[in-house]
């Protein structure tokens, strides 16, 4: 064994219960949807985990109307301090499940263990207990006395961050009088449903909270139905300018949450080894599979070569394999389909004459795995400079000045996140004030919590989650 | 015994600080509301759209990086050019909007007093709209408000001063820059604006006032790649759905208006300001 070959130390699978079928949860119960099920795949070893009843266009119907009826019967008219005690029973169930969900996440998503287990997991209960806080306080979040809900909230969430996701978009919603109706990804839609069963667990009226899975379809028809008042969308900047276009002309409120292809800037006093760690996790971290993942690496002329040097040999050091091994840095990409798009934009950045790096990491056989690459000599005409990869694939471009910095960061329709290196402050936040973006990383990076606001500048989306700002999206104001 | 013949004035468009015709050479005629002429505008064309966009983006960056400070006292600057064209606003708000020269004043009065109101929000905004952010970790974490970017403006049909202060100030307050396409048959009040608008201190490009049909430039507005914000205030209620898809293109910010223009007598508040703002969450680790 080399110095850095480790035993294996799998986490127990059985920790997630996992059941041979889920059914959506609509009015405080799961059901049969009406849709054709799907079957839910594993995608470190593409076996089938389970069977998942989905919801057809009737059943939006049904669980909006249910949601509705919630709406104006109970939630609505319930005064915030009691709100705000479900919120916090919520908020407890995920942390005391919180080894069955970081598990049933790694199993269904690929993610690994190690980032289920410390971050998305202790992060969505994060949320609901900031966002419980809010519910009996919302007159002293700055839009004026007593701001009203929306009424029936739409939300449609990624297969990125699973749980996450959603505890983003439920615990702001709820906190601020509404009811929800919420569409998980297609691939990931296993701990949405065990949230569910939390709800009920929780007591939830119900209608309050209602978990539809199925495709593109679905949510086409969530965000489309007439009675729904508030629609809530994170994923691709495609899907979002098709979404604002199905909203338009209606009074639906909208917040999206879309693409980025951030910026991570490392001038030549920045300490190179903190920068790399920073730079490993900015785009690395969950597969590259990150909205504010930072996949153009700007890096100073001057300590281009040395700082590479160290990333490679530093990300020749990442863990690839198996996501329920606690020793895993990298696990599985989500789904065939996305593995298929990150091989293509790889061969276009060798076709358009890009230097690819790739780990010698082993890679398993079975599953949807792929190395993580570098690409060096980009330039930013190039589509792996310019398209989102969603992958663990970094281009490396230069600068010379503080101003090419900027001029290169911000020369990309998306705007959602950047990341600068340096020791000295002034320029820190002189080039905090240039970048467009909605986070700013200084001498960090992927930082996350539920007091700070995210969201996009420009075609990364509008609207803000986490923080007073986090709260404009589901009020009346 | 002859009367003395007035000097009839040209009407031109407000480009980036200059009085430019309209590229289209078109001009359609203006008449006050008995349908008694009183001047010919400029009826701007797709082109001067995107000549007073390019203008916007221009003066964008001088502009959102002024001081808060600075940017207060332009705007102040303004009402107090206002205030000194009174009597020419009132007579024009009077004419336009077939309202007694009372009403007019105190619609005049309300307009220089609204303008005075976003005057003083400009360092304010960051206040109360920013925030330290008390996260659980070792970082100092903030989050400040930032202008959008360009913001296109199609004005009030009915309100011709008073509703184009009401929303041509708040995208001015924040940072942002605008190009406002006025009433289109109460296009006086604004072509004065803009006298004013160029003779105080605000910068060329900082606003751009065009006078012509909503109904033929919201579009190109709307669909503009580089404009990052749309108020469709003044577009007719069909055409509202149209618009928005076409901002959809580039993700822009677009503000919910209602069907009917509002009365613009009433308080203002904060929503406007809002929606030309995006919100920067910036990240320090602590240490030693």
């Amino acid at each position: 064994m080399g110095i850095f070959e480790y035993a294996p130390a799998p986490e127990s699978r059985d920790l997630a219960n996992l059941k041979p079928h889920y059914r959506p949860f609509v009015n405080g119960e799961f059901v049969d949807g009406s849709g054709e099920p799907l079957k839910t795949i594993n995608p470190a070893t593409e076996e089938v985990l389970a069977e998942v009843g989905t919801a057809s266009v009737s059943d939006v119907d049904t669980a909006v109307k249910a949601a509705r009826k919630a709406y104006t019967g109970v939630w609505s008219k319930m005064p915030g301090s009691e709100r705000a005690k479900y919120l916090f029973r919520i908020a407890r169930l995920i942390q005391e499940r919180s080894r069955e969900l970081a598990v049933l996440e790694s199993l269904d998503n690929g993610k690994p263990i190690k980032e289920s287990r410390d971050s998305d997991v202790p992060t969505a209960a994060a949320h609901f207990f900031y966002h419980a806080g809010w519910a009996d306080k919302l007159d002293y979040a700055g839009y004026g006395p007593n701001p009203r809900p929306l009424g029936v909230a739409g939300q449609v969430i990624p297969w990125n961050f699973p749980l996450l996701m959603l505890a983003w978009k439920i615990a702001p919603a709820l906190a601020t009088g509404n009811t929800v109706v919420l569409k998980p990804a297609e691939t990931t839609p296993l701990t949405a449903l065990v949230f569910a069963e939390i709800c009920q667990q929780a007591e939830l009226p119900p209608g309050v909270v209602n978990i539809l899975p199925g495709a593109g379809d679905i949510g086409a028809a969530l965000v489309g139905h007439g009675d729904v008042n508030k629609v809530a969308f994170t994923g691709s900047t495609d899907v979002g300018k098709a979404i604002q276009r199905q909203v338009a002309g209606t009074s639906k409120k909208l917040t999206l949450e879309l693409g980025g292809k951030a910026a991570n800037i490392v001038f030549d006093d920045a300490a190179l080894d903190q920068a790399v760690e920073g730079i490993v996790n900015g785009i690395f971290f969950n597969q590259g599979h990150v909205c504010c993942a930072g996949s153009r690496l700007l890096v100073q002329e001057s300590i281009a070569e040395e700082l590479l040097e160290k990333l490679r040999y530093r990300v020749s050091t990442l863990r690839l394999g198996d996501p329920l091994d606690k020793n895993t840095d990298i696990g599985a990409i989500n789904s065939a389909e996305q593995l298929a798009k990150i091989k293509g934009l790889v061969e276009s950045g060798d076709a358009e004459g890009a230097q690819r790096w790739t780990s010698p990491c082993p890679v398993p056989e079975r599953g949807f795995f792929f190395a993580p690459t570098v690409f060096s000599d980009v330039q930013q005409s190039m589509r792996i400079a310019r398209e989102e990869i969603f992958g663990p694939v970094l281009s490396v471009l230069t600068f010379r000045t503080p101003d090419e910095a900027v001029t290169k960061a911000n020369n990309t329709p998306y705007g959602l996140s950047a990341g600068i290196w340096t020791e000295k402050g002034s320029r820190i936040l002189w080039m905090a004030n240039q970048l467009r973006a909605g986070v700013v990383w200084a001498n960090t990076f992927n930082r996350f919590d539920p007091a700070a606001p995210f969201g996009g500048y420009q075609e990364s989306g509008f609207g803000r989650e986490g923080g007073r700002a986090g709260l404009e999206a589901y009020l009346d104001v | 015994m002859s009367d003395r013949i007035s000097v009839a004035k040209t009407y031109k468009l407000y480009i980036g600080g200059k009085f430019p015709r309209s590229e289209s050479g078109r001009v359609y005629p203006v008449t006050d509301s008995k349908g008694k002429f009183l001047a010919n505008a400029s009826h701007a064309s797709r082109k001067d759209v995107r000549d007073a966009v390019s203008a916007a983006r221009k003066a964008f960056g001088g502009w959102s990086s002024a001081t808060a400070y600075n940017r207060g006292q332009v705007l102040y600057r303004v009402a107090e050019m206002l205030e000194g064209r009174r009597e020419q606003f009132v007579a024009e708000v009077s004419a336009s909007e077939g309202v007694a020269a009372k009403k007019a004043q105190s619609l005049v009065d309300a307009s220089i007093d609204r303008w005075v109101w976003y005057a003083g929000w400009t360092d304010k905004i960051a206040t109360v709209l920013g925030a330290a952010n008390p996260v659980a970790g070792p970082y100092f974490s903030f989050t400040v408000p930032e202008p959008t970017g360009v913001v296109g403006v199609l004005a009030p049909q009915q309100s011709s001063l008073l509703g184009l202060v009401s929303v041509l100030a708040p995208v001015l307050a924040t940072g942002s820059t605008a190009v406002v396409v006025s009433s289109a048959d109460r296009p006086l009040p604004a072509i004065t604006l803009s006298e004013v608008l160029a003779t105080s201190d605000l910068p060329g490009g900082v606003a751009n006032i065009l006078t012509g049909r909503a109904s033929e430039l919201g579009s190109w507005l709307a669909s503009h790649g580089d404009v990052n914000a749309l108020d469709p205030t003044g577009a007719e209620p069909s055409a509202r759905a149209d618009l928005a898809r076409d901002a959809a293109g580039t993700v822009k910010r677009v503000l919910t208006v209602p069907d009917t223009e509002p009365d613009w007598t009433a308080d203002a508040d904060m929503a406007r300001l809002r929606r030309y703002l995006e919100a920067k969450t910036v990240w320090h680790p602590l240490g030693v």
